[in-house]
């Protein structure tokens, strides 16, 4: 299967962090990503009205980018990202009318018709690598660590596009039928908490896991933002966790950095580590060294020294 | 068959049909359960719940639902879409009404309001996504 990494606009910015220990960590699983030449914005928010095509042109044409050196998916580890490209993806499979206006708009390019998959990092890793490599690739077993799982919306809404499940929940006769339980839904139903679980750490249930961060409203209506992040990191702090385990920067910084940024609705709470996952999964293959904690909060730096994964001074 | 005369006026008659031609939802499949504001992350900071706001949209008054900011607070995490009963792509319908607004070339974003600590520190996909959702 070959790979195409897409790395997205704040992967090489603020959140460094989250791309090198992935990248890392994927060269010591053996997995080969090559990152994809002349990426281009996803566009962040996928485009939700129905006669605004011109949005979806960006996704796209990453996805032409991928198909023309002949990947079979590309791989994104930015949550929004990932939703952008296969939501994009998706219109270009199943929309005939669609697919055919934005081919003949872009007729530069060669047409596509949504062959290429779009997978998230955590997809990968379950599906082609397997959590039974990711454990025997454990030398640093994260024994002890409370993790909690944090989606956040992009990895798991809509439905269609969720890494969780795999159904077409929207497909489903909707009033009369009683709520899908599809017991195909096994593997794939945890997969942040499995990966947590092939790491050595203890998962943490967490009931604001799926729940918005705040998301760019922290531009627009920073305190709507704020009242988001202190509920999540209200309830993560009631149960107990260690650290919230997250993929997205935007969660990142609404969850995390803020809270080192006098936020008042965050005063009154306790410092809550939050990191990426991939990042405990570089800790996990004794790579801890390429984490860049310094671009992490706080708190995330003193659970990490606590625990003797980071040396002390890089506070 | 007898015709019976829609109650609204055909200003707001074109609204609905304008949201639904942009969304392409129909409003008028919400049953007025409260699904959607039980499960909205924004609602305490928006001054209509997402239910009170669908009934406002069945009778075309889009313009009030923008003044309680409710497109403007939608950050289309799509709980709600997810949850909707009737299956209505609810993100889609505020994005509609969202547009209604920014096709008339009104931000909804102050960027001289941003503070400086949001310039310095936040990702760039924040502003991205902000900028994309919230100016004309």
């Amino acid at each position: 299967m070959k790979l195409s990494y897409y790395p997205g606009c704040t992967l090489k910015n603020k959140a460094q962090n989250l791309e090198l220990a992935a990248l890392a960590s994927l060269r010591a699983l053996g997995v080969e990503v090559e990152e994809m030449p002349r990426w281009n914005c996803c566009g962040a928010v996928y485009s939700l009205a129905q006669d605004d095509l011109i949005h979806q042109v960006a996704p796209v044409r990453n996805m032409i980018r991928a198909m023309e050196r002949g990947s079979d998916a590309v791989v994104t580890i930015c949550s929004q990202c990932y939703n952008t490209l296969a939501r994009a993806n998706r219109l270009m499979a199943n929309d005939e009318e669609k697919r055919g206006t934005l081919n003949l708009f872009m007729d530069e390019e060669p047409d596509y018709h949504g062959q290429v998959q779009a997978l998230h990092l955590l997809q990968l890793l379950r599906d082609h690598v397997g959590w039974e490599r990711v454990r025997a690739a454990v030398k640093v077993p994260l024994t002890g660590l409370k993790a909690a799982p944090f989606y956040g919306c992009s990895l798991v809404r809509p439905c269609e596009v969720s890494i969780l499940e795999q159904v077409e929940a929207r497909a489903l006769p909707v009033v009369d039928a009683a709520p899908p339980v599809d017991p195909s839904l096994g593997p794939g139903s945890r997969i942040l908490e499995d990966f947590l679980a092939a790491l050595g750490a203890d998962v943490v249930e967490f009931p604001a896991s799926t729940e918005c961060c705040g998301a760019y409203q922290v531009i627009a209506n920073p305190s709507a933002a704020n009242d988001r992040a202190g509920k999540v990191l209200s309830a993560a702090v009631h149960a107990g966790v260690d650290t919230l385990v997250l993929s997205c920067p935007l969660c990142e910084y609404n969850l995390g950095t803020r809270q080192d940024q006098g936020n008042d609705k965050l005063a009154a709470l306790p410092r809550v580590s939050t990191i990426y996952f991939t990042q405990l999964l570089a800790i996990a293959l004794g790579l801890a060294d390429v984490c860049q904690t310094e671009l992490n909060n706080d708190a995330t730096r003193r659970l990490l020294r606590a625990r003797g994964h980071v040396a002390s001074p890089a506070l | 068959m007898t015709h019976i005369p829609s109650p609204l006026s055909p200003a707001a008659l074109a609204t609905v049909a304008r949201l639904n031609e942009i969304s392409g939802e129909n409003v008028h499949k919400c049953m007025q359960c409260g699904t959607c504001s039980a499960v909205c992350p924004m609602v305490p900071s928006m001054r209509l719940t997402t239910r009170a706001a669908m009934q406002l949209l069945q009778f075309g008054e889009a313009e009030e639902v923008s003044r309680a900011e409710m497109a403007k607070l939608c950050a289309s995490c799509h709980t709600c879409t997810v949850r909707c009963p009737r299956g209505i792509d609810v993100a889609r319908v505020f994005e509609a009404v969202r547009l209604l607004t920014l096709r008339d070339n009104d931000d909804m974003i102050t960027l001289r309001e941003i503070p400086a600590e949001t310039l310095e520190s936040a990702p760039p996909i924040a502003f991205i996504a902000a900028f994309r959702k919230l100016t004309a």
